[in-house]
Protein backbone atom coordinates (compact mmCIF):
# COMPACT_ATOMS: atom_id res chain seq x y z
CA UNK A 1 0.00 0.00 0.00
CA UNK A 2 1.43 3.21 -0.97
CA UNK A 3 1.44 6.48 1.08
CA UNK A 4 -0.51 9.33 0.11
CA UNK A 5 2.10 12.08 0.25
CA UNK A 6 0.90 14.90 3.28
CA UNK A 7 0.38 17.71 1.35
CA UNK A 8 -1.04 19.88 4.21
CA UNK A 9 -0.04 23.24 5.17
CA UNK A 10 -0.42 25.29 8.47
CA UNK A 11 1.21 28.58 7.45
CA UNK A 12 3.82 30.05 9.80
CA UNK A 13 1.51 32.86 10.98
CA UNK A 14 -1.25 30.40 12.39
CA UNK A 15 1.01 28.14 13.69
CA UNK A 16 2.49 31.29 15.89
CA UNK A 17 -0.91 32.59 16.95
CA UNK A 18 -2.16 28.83 18.26
CA UNK A 19 1.16 28.09 19.90
CA UNK A 20 0.50 31.60 21.89
CA UNK A 21 -2.97 30.11 23.07
CA UNK A 22 -0.98 27.02 24.01
CA UNK A 23 -1.87 24.89 20.94
CA UNK A 24 0.77 23.09 19.37
CA UNK A 25 0.60 21.87 15.26
CA UNK A 26 3.53 20.43 13.71
CA UNK A 27 3.90 18.06 11.17
CA UNK A 28 5.64 14.52 11.77
CA UNK A 29 8.66 16.17 9.31
CA UNK A 30 9.13 18.42 11.79
CA UNK A 31 9.12 16.71 14.60
CA UNK A 32 11.31 14.24 13.27
CA UNK A 33 14.10 16.94 11.77
CA UNK A 34 13.82 18.85 15.18
CA UNK A 35 15.23 15.74 16.79
CA UNK A 36 17.44 14.78 14.39
CA UNK A 37 19.02 18.01 14.54
CA UNK A 38 19.08 18.98 18.25
CA UNK A 39 20.59 16.16 18.95
CA UNK A 40 23.73 15.44 16.46
CA UNK A 41 26.35 13.40 17.73
CA UNK A 42 29.68 14.28 16.89
CA UNK A 43 32.60 11.32 17.01
CA UNK A 44 35.39 12.00 18.63
CA UNK A 45 38.03 12.56 16.32
CA UNK A 46 40.75 15.08 15.59
CA UNK A 47 44.04 15.03 13.58
CA UNK A 48 45.49 18.11 14.07
CA UNK A 49 45.38 21.86 15.62
CA UNK A 50 41.70 22.12 14.40
CA UNK A 51 40.97 19.48 16.96
CA UNK A 52 41.55 22.27 19.46
CA UNK A 53 39.32 24.70 18.52
CA UNK A 54 36.93 21.66 18.34
CA UNK A 55 37.56 21.00 21.95
CA UNK A 56 37.31 24.30 22.52
CA UNK A 57 33.93 24.53 20.84
CA UNK A 58 33.02 21.67 23.22
CA UNK A 59 34.14 23.57 26.67
CA UNK A 60 31.77 26.02 28.72
CA UNK A 61 32.79 29.18 26.87
CA UNK A 62 31.30 28.32 23.47
CA UNK A 63 29.19 25.37 24.59
CA UNK A 64 28.58 23.13 21.58
CA UNK A 65 25.74 22.02 24.46
CA UNK A 66 23.53 24.65 23.03
CA UNK A 67 22.81 23.26 20.06
CA UNK A 68 22.75 19.66 21.61
CA UNK A 69 25.80 18.31 19.74
CA UNK A 70 28.14 17.57 23.28
CA UNK A 71 28.16 13.86 22.84
CA UNK A 72 31.27 13.51 21.35
CA UNK A 73 31.01 9.24 20.75
CA UNK A 74 34.14 7.87 20.95
CA UNK A 75 32.57 5.40 18.16
CA UNK A 76 31.30 5.75 14.50
CA UNK A 77 28.86 3.48 15.12
CA UNK A 78 27.11 5.92 17.98
CA UNK A 79 28.01 8.97 15.95
CA UNK A 80 26.28 11.37 13.41
CA UNK A 81 28.63 13.38 12.23
CA UNK A 82 32.27 13.09 11.29
CA UNK A 83 33.98 16.48 12.45
CA UNK A 84 37.58 15.97 9.61
CA UNK A 85 39.21 18.57 12.23
CA UNK A 86 42.82 18.77 11.28
CA UNK A 87 45.34 17.73 8.08
CA UNK A 88 44.89 14.33 6.64
CA UNK A 89 47.64 13.23 5.91
CA UNK A 90 47.80 10.28 3.56
CA UNK A 91 48.70 7.96 5.85
CA UNK A 92 45.71 8.57 7.89
CA UNK A 93 43.29 8.95 5.09
CA UNK A 94 42.40 5.25 5.14
CA UNK A 95 41.22 4.88 8.33
CA UNK A 96 38.93 8.56 7.70
CA UNK A 97 37.40 6.89 5.03
CA UNK A 98 37.01 3.39 7.17
CA UNK A 99 35.50 5.60 9.97
CA UNK A 100 33.46 6.98 7.42
CA UNK A 101 31.80 3.63 6.22
CA UNK A 102 31.53 2.35 10.14
CA UNK A 103 28.96 5.25 10.69
CA UNK A 104 25.21 4.35 10.70
CA UNK A 105 23.14 5.86 8.45
CA UNK A 106 22.02 8.81 8.32
CA UNK A 107 25.86 10.90 8.80
CA UNK A 108 26.95 13.63 8.18
CA UNK A 109 30.57 14.88 7.58
CA UNK A 110 31.80 18.66 8.21
CA UNK A 111 35.22 19.42 6.71
CA UNK A 112 36.85 22.05 9.36
CA UNK A 113 39.86 24.39 8.61
CA UNK A 114 41.86 24.58 4.93
CA UNK A 115 43.91 21.17 5.45
CA UNK A 116 40.62 18.95 5.46
CA UNK A 117 39.41 21.05 2.52
CA UNK A 118 41.71 21.21 0.07
CA UNK A 119 45.61 20.35 1.29
CA UNK A 120 45.81 23.53 3.11
CA UNK A 121 49.04 25.38 3.36
CA UNK A 122 50.69 21.76 2.60
CA UNK A 123 49.03 21.09 -0.83
CA UNK A 124 52.17 20.70 -2.41
CA UNK A 125 53.50 18.27 0.29
CA UNK A 126 54.50 14.82 -0.79
CA UNK A 127 52.82 13.31 1.88
CA UNK A 128 49.28 15.35 2.97
CA UNK A 129 45.90 14.40 0.96
CA UNK A 130 44.23 17.37 -0.87
CA UNK A 131 40.76 17.33 0.85
CA UNK A 132 39.06 14.29 2.29
CA UNK A 133 36.00 15.46 -0.42
CA UNK A 134 38.62 13.09 -2.36
CA UNK A 135 37.18 10.10 -1.02
CA UNK A 136 33.99 10.86 1.16
CA UNK A 137 30.92 13.26 0.48
CA UNK A 138 31.11 16.43 2.61
CA UNK A 139 27.82 18.23 3.54
CA UNK A 140 29.48 21.32 5.20
CA UNK A 141 32.67 23.14 4.07
CA UNK A 142 34.22 25.12 6.67
CA UNK A 143 37.16 27.33 6.26
CA UNK A 144 39.77 28.48 8.21
CA UNK A 145 43.17 28.03 10.22
CA UNK A 146 42.08 27.14 12.40
CA UNK A 147 38.32 28.37 12.09
CA UNK A 148 37.25 29.86 15.49
CA UNK A 149 34.88 27.76 17.80
CA UNK A 150 32.22 30.43 16.30
CA UNK A 151 32.78 29.22 13.08
CA UNK A 152 32.50 25.95 13.87
CA UNK A 153 28.78 26.90 15.49
CA UNK A 154 27.91 28.78 12.29
CA UNK A 155 28.77 25.06 10.51
CA UNK A 156 26.78 23.39 12.68
CA UNK A 157 23.87 25.45 12.40
CA UNK A 158 24.60 25.38 8.16
CA UNK A 159 24.31 21.43 8.82
CA UNK A 160 21.30 21.86 10.91
CA UNK A 161 19.26 24.01 8.36
CA UNK A 162 20.65 21.25 5.78
CA UNK A 163 18.70 18.79 8.23
CA UNK A 164 15.36 20.70 8.47
CA UNK A 165 15.50 20.79 4.31
CA UNK A 166 15.46 16.61 4.53
CA UNK A 167 11.90 15.09 4.01
CA UNK A 168 10.89 12.11 5.77
CA UNK A 169 9.36 10.49 3.05
CA UNK A 170 12.02 10.89 0.71
CA UNK A 171 15.01 10.49 2.69
CA UNK A 172 17.98 8.52 1.15
CA UNK A 173 18.83 6.42 3.94
CA UNK A 174 15.36 5.07 4.21
CA UNK A 175 15.23 4.18 0.17
CA UNK A 176 16.25 0.99 -1.11
CA UNK A 177 20.15 0.55 -2.55
CA UNK A 178 21.76 3.16 -1.01
CA UNK A 179 25.50 2.78 -1.42
CA UNK A 180 27.39 5.19 1.30
CA UNK A 181 30.15 2.95 1.68
CA UNK A 182 33.28 4.09 -0.09
CA UNK A 183 36.02 1.76 -0.81
CA UNK A 184 38.81 2.73 1.43
CA UNK A 185 42.24 3.55 -0.36
CA UNK A 186 45.69 1.33 -0.32
CA UNK A 187 49.11 2.90 -0.27
CA UNK A 188 50.85 2.99 -3.17
CA UNK A 189 54.45 3.47 -4.33
CA UNK A 190 53.84 6.92 -4.76
CA UNK A 191 50.72 8.06 -3.24
CA UNK A 192 47.53 6.70 -2.18
CA UNK A 193 45.78 3.98 -4.63
CA UNK A 194 43.53 5.81 -6.16
CA UNK A 195 44.57 9.24 -6.10
CA UNK A 196 40.45 10.03 -5.79
CA UNK A 197 37.08 8.52 -6.20
CA UNK A 198 35.42 9.69 -9.49
CA UNK A 199 32.19 8.60 -8.06
CA UNK A 200 32.65 11.44 -5.01
CA UNK A 201 35.08 13.75 -6.18
CA UNK A 202 36.35 14.92 -9.91
CA UNK A 203 38.77 17.52 -11.02
CA UNK A 204 37.95 20.96 -12.27
CA UNK A 205 38.55 21.46 -15.91
CA UNK A 206 40.19 24.73 -15.43
CA UNK A 207 42.19 24.60 -12.19
CA UNK A 208 43.90 27.67 -11.38
CA UNK A 209 45.60 25.63 -8.83
CA UNK A 210 47.81 23.93 -11.53
CA UNK A 211 49.09 26.82 -12.86
CA UNK A 212 49.90 28.84 -9.26
CA UNK A 213 51.14 25.91 -7.45
CA UNK A 214 53.01 22.28 -8.36
CA UNK A 215 55.93 20.86 -7.08
CA UNK A 216 58.75 23.32 -6.85
CA UNK A 217 61.87 21.25 -8.34
CA UNK A 218 64.89 23.57 -8.25
CA UNK A 219 67.27 22.36 -11.25
CA UNK A 220 68.43 24.29 -14.01
CA UNK A 221 69.72 27.61 -12.69
CA UNK A 222 69.10 26.81 -9.35
CA UNK A 223 71.04 23.76 -8.53
CA UNK A 224 74.13 24.93 -7.29
CA UNK A 225 74.54 24.04 -3.78
CA UNK A 226 75.42 26.69 -1.84
CA UNK A 227 79.23 27.79 -1.10
CA UNK A 228 78.95 26.94 2.73
CA UNK A 229 82.87 27.33 3.05
CA UNK A 230 84.38 30.66 4.28
CA UNK A 231 84.76 33.42 1.94
CA UNK A 232 86.36 36.24 2.04
CA UNK A 233 83.14 38.84 1.18
CA UNK A 234 84.99 42.09 -0.89
CA UNK A 235 83.71 44.89 1.48
CA UNK A 236 80.89 45.95 -0.69
CA UNK A 237 81.46 49.89 -1.91
CA UNK A 238 79.61 51.82 0.69
CA UNK A 239 76.25 53.56 -1.14
CA UNK A 240 76.66 57.01 -1.07
CA UNK A 241 75.63 59.26 1.93
CA UNK A 242 72.46 60.56 0.76
CA UNK A 243 71.89 64.49 1.14
CA UNK A 244 72.53 65.78 4.78
CA UNK A 245 68.93 66.78 5.22
CA UNK A 246 69.06 70.73 5.45
CA UNK A 247 69.66 71.79 9.44
CA UNK A 248 67.21 73.79 10.83
CA UNK A 249 69.25 75.98 12.55
CA UNK A 250 68.76 76.65 15.72
CA UNK A 251 65.94 79.38 16.65
CA UNK A 252 67.77 81.71 19.11
CA UNK A 253 64.65 82.04 21.35
CA UNK A 254 64.87 77.79 22.17
CA UNK A 255 68.03 77.87 24.15
CA UNK B 1 82.02 26.46 21.82
CA UNK B 2 85.39 27.07 19.49
CA UNK B 3 85.44 25.31 16.58
CA UNK B 4 88.93 25.98 16.03
CA UNK B 5 89.80 25.02 19.62
CA UNK B 6 87.83 21.78 19.01
CA UNK B 7 89.32 20.74 16.29
CA UNK B 8 92.83 21.74 17.68
CA UNK B 9 92.16 18.89 20.12
CA UNK B 10 90.74 16.89 17.81
CA UNK B 11 93.70 16.58 15.63
CA UNK B 12 96.03 16.32 18.78
CA UNK B 13 93.87 13.11 20.06
CA UNK B 14 93.53 11.20 17.11
CA UNK B 15 96.05 11.88 14.63
CA UNK B 16 94.95 12.04 10.76
CA UNK B 17 91.27 13.37 10.81
CA UNK B 18 90.64 15.57 8.01
CA UNK B 19 88.66 18.08 9.56
CA UNK B 20 87.30 21.52 8.23
CA UNK B 21 86.07 24.59 9.97
CA UNK B 22 82.63 25.53 8.07
CA UNK B 23 80.60 28.59 9.48
CA UNK B 24 81.33 27.48 12.98
CA UNK B 25 80.58 23.68 12.82
CA UNK B 26 83.45 21.20 11.93
CA UNK B 27 82.95 19.51 8.72
CA UNK B 28 84.57 16.10 8.98
CA UNK B 29 85.64 15.27 5.67
CA UNK B 30 85.73 11.52 5.36
CA UNK B 31 82.85 9.94 6.92
CA UNK B 32 84.18 6.58 8.28
CA UNK B 33 86.30 9.54 11.00
CA UNK B 34 82.86 10.13 12.18
CA UNK B 35 82.54 7.93 14.79
CA UNK B 36 85.75 7.86 16.13
CA UNK B 37 85.68 11.74 16.33
CA UNK B 38 82.28 11.61 18.37
CA UNK B 39 83.50 8.89 20.54
CA UNK B 40 86.25 11.63 21.72
CA UNK B 41 83.69 14.27 22.06
CA UNK B 42 81.50 12.22 24.04
CA UNK B 43 84.06 10.94 26.47
CA UNK B 44 87.22 13.05 26.45
CA UNK B 45 86.90 14.83 29.93
CA UNK B 46 87.08 18.17 28.56
CA UNK B 47 84.29 17.81 26.49
CA UNK B 48 81.99 15.05 28.21
CA UNK B 49 79.36 16.06 25.26
CA UNK B 50 76.88 13.39 25.77
CA UNK B 51 73.50 14.43 24.34
CA UNK B 52 73.16 14.75 20.75
CA UNK B 53 70.45 16.68 19.93
CA UNK B 54 69.77 16.42 16.31
CA UNK B 55 70.27 14.38 13.24
CA UNK B 56 69.11 16.27 10.68
CA UNK B 57 70.03 16.00 6.87
CA UNK B 58 69.72 18.51 3.83
CA UNK B 59 70.04 17.65 -0.06
CA UNK B 60 72.99 20.44 -1.85
CA UNK B 61 71.93 18.45 -4.87
CA UNK B 62 75.94 18.22 -5.54
CA UNK B 63 76.32 16.36 -2.29
CA UNK B 64 73.82 14.53 0.62
CA UNK B 65 75.08 16.29 4.24
CA UNK B 66 73.78 15.28 7.95
CA UNK B 67 74.44 17.79 10.53
CA UNK B 68 74.77 16.55 14.26
CA UNK B 69 73.95 19.20 17.54
CA UNK B 70 76.08 17.71 20.35
CA UNK B 71 75.93 19.40 23.74
CA UNK B 72 76.66 18.57 26.97
CA UNK B 73 74.64 17.64 29.98
CA UNK B 74 77.02 17.78 32.57
CA UNK B 75 78.77 20.93 31.75
CA UNK B 76 76.26 22.76 30.10
CA UNK B 77 77.81 23.47 26.98
CA UNK B 78 77.50 22.95 23.68
CA UNK B 79 76.42 23.25 20.78
CA UNK B 80 79.07 21.31 18.70
CA UNK B 81 78.02 20.94 15.38
CA UNK B 82 79.41 17.94 12.84
CA UNK B 83 78.75 17.94 9.44
CA UNK B 84 79.09 14.47 7.27
CA UNK B 85 79.12 15.26 3.06
CA UNK B 86 78.53 12.08 1.18
CA UNK B 87 78.18 11.62 -2.47
CA UNK B 88 74.53 11.11 -3.59
CA UNK B 89 75.08 8.09 -5.68
CA UNK B 90 76.70 5.87 -2.78
CA UNK B 91 75.22 7.74 0.64
CA UNK B 92 76.84 5.91 3.57
CA UNK B 93 77.20 7.07 6.47
CA UNK B 94 78.22 5.61 10.00
CA UNK B 95 75.47 5.00 12.63
CA UNK B 96 76.05 6.67 15.99
CA UNK B 97 73.10 4.68 17.91
CA UNK B 98 76.13 3.15 19.57
CA UNK B 99 77.26 5.60 20.78
CA UNK B 100 73.89 7.57 21.60
CA UNK B 101 70.73 6.27 21.77
CA UNK B 102 68.25 9.10 20.52
CA UNK B 103 70.08 9.03 17.14
CA UNK B 104 68.49 5.99 16.55
CA UNK B 105 64.98 7.42 15.59
CA UNK B 106 66.18 10.47 13.69
CA UNK B 107 68.97 8.15 11.37
CA UNK B 108 65.56 6.26 10.38
CA UNK B 109 63.70 9.79 9.86
CA UNK B 110 67.13 10.58 7.40
CA UNK B 111 66.98 7.30 5.97
CA UNK B 112 63.53 7.79 5.50
CA UNK B 113 63.07 10.98 3.55
CA UNK B 114 66.60 11.33 2.18
CA UNK B 115 68.03 7.65 1.62
CA UNK B 116 71.01 8.42 3.36
CA UNK B 117 72.43 4.53 4.65
CA UNK B 118 73.41 4.75 8.36
CA UNK B 119 75.69 2.14 8.49
CA UNK B 120 75.71 -0.12 11.81
CA UNK B 121 71.73 0.96 12.61
CA UNK B 122 70.25 -1.89 14.47
CA UNK B 123 66.86 -1.36 12.33
CA UNK B 124 66.66 1.12 9.67
CA UNK B 125 63.52 1.72 7.83
CA UNK B 126 61.17 3.61 7.34
CA UNK B 127 59.75 5.47 9.79
CA UNK B 128 57.31 7.98 8.12
CA UNK B 129 56.39 6.51 5.13
CA UNK B 130 54.76 3.69 4.51
CA UNK B 131 56.37 0.32 3.96
CA UNK B 132 56.76 -0.11 0.23
CA UNK B 133 57.09 3.42 -0.81
CA UNK B 134 58.93 4.77 -3.24
CA UNK B 135 62.19 7.03 -3.78
CA UNK B 136 62.64 9.59 -1.02
CA UNK B 137 60.56 12.87 -1.05
CA UNK B 138 62.96 15.26 0.34
CA UNK B 139 65.50 14.85 -2.39
CA UNK B 140 65.25 17.71 -4.63
CA UNK B 141 65.35 15.49 -7.53
CA UNK B 142 61.63 13.52 -6.58
CA UNK B 143 59.01 13.71 -8.68
CA UNK B 144 56.18 13.99 -6.74
CA UNK B 145 52.85 12.39 -8.56
CA UNK B 146 50.28 14.28 -9.99
CA UNK B 147 47.21 13.91 -7.56
CA UNK B 148 44.69 14.56 -10.35
CA UNK B 149 45.25 12.41 -13.06
CA UNK B 150 44.25 8.86 -12.42
CA UNK B 151 47.20 6.01 -13.84
CA UNK B 152 45.87 2.90 -14.37
CA UNK B 153 46.64 1.42 -11.55
CA UNK B 154 43.99 3.57 -10.17
CA UNK B 155 41.78 2.76 -12.91
CA UNK B 156 41.81 -0.57 -12.43
CA UNK B 157 41.88 -0.89 -8.71
CA UNK B 158 38.48 1.26 -8.85
CA UNK B 159 37.12 -0.95 -11.47
CA UNK B 160 37.95 -3.68 -8.93
CA UNK B 161 35.75 -1.77 -6.18
CA UNK B 162 32.98 -1.34 -8.19
CA UNK B 163 32.91 2.15 -9.36
CA UNK B 164 32.38 3.97 -12.08
CA UNK B 165 35.53 5.42 -14.18
CA UNK B 166 34.70 8.32 -16.42
CA UNK B 167 35.90 7.26 -19.68
CA UNK B 168 37.96 10.50 -20.55
CA UNK B 169 39.84 9.62 -17.04
CA UNK B 170 39.94 5.87 -18.22
CA UNK B 171 41.44 7.20 -21.52
CA UNK B 172 43.87 9.82 -20.14
CA UNK B 173 45.03 6.61 -18.17
CA UNK B 174 45.30 4.14 -21.27
CA UNK B 175 47.52 7.00 -22.68
CA UNK B 176 50.09 7.57 -20.18
CA UNK B 177 50.51 3.91 -20.14
CA UNK B 178 51.30 3.50 -23.80
CA UNK B 179 53.59 6.20 -23.58
CA UNK B 180 55.22 4.24 -20.50
CA UNK B 181 55.23 7.64 -18.27
CA UNK B 182 54.02 8.53 -14.74
CA UNK B 183 51.89 11.17 -14.02
CA UNK B 184 53.87 13.87 -12.52
CA UNK B 185 53.22 17.24 -10.73
CA UNK B 186 53.96 19.80 -13.22
CA UNK B 187 56.93 21.94 -12.33
CA UNK B 188 56.89 25.70 -12.12
CA UNK B 189 57.56 27.54 -15.31
CA UNK B 190 60.49 29.70 -13.78
CA UNK B 191 62.19 26.48 -12.32
CA UNK B 192 61.76 24.89 -16.08
CA UNK B 193 64.87 24.70 -17.83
Amino acid sequence: MALAPNTSQVDDGLKNELAKKGIVVTTLNQLYNWGRRSSIWPMQFGLACCAIEMIATACARYDIARFGAELFRPSPRQADLMIVAGTVTKKMAPQVVRLYNQMAEPKYVITMGACSIAGGPFIDGYNVLRGIDRYIPVDVHLPGCPPRPEALLYGLMELQKKIDGQQIETAEWYQQGLKREYPIPEFGPHGLIPKFNPEVWQPRENDLRKERYGQPIMIGKKTKAPNLDVVAVAAAPKPAAPAAPAQTPPTPGMA
Amino acid sequence: MDTEKVKADLEKALGPVALKSVRSSLLVENAQDLPKVAKFLKEDAAYRLDYLSSVTASDFIDYLETVYHLYSMEKKTGPVTLRVRVPRTDPKIPSLVSLYRGAEFQERDNFDLFGIVYEGHPDLRRIMMWEGFEGFPMRKDYLQEDSETLESVDVEWLEKNGVKVPEAAKAKAVELRQQGKRALAERRVEDKG
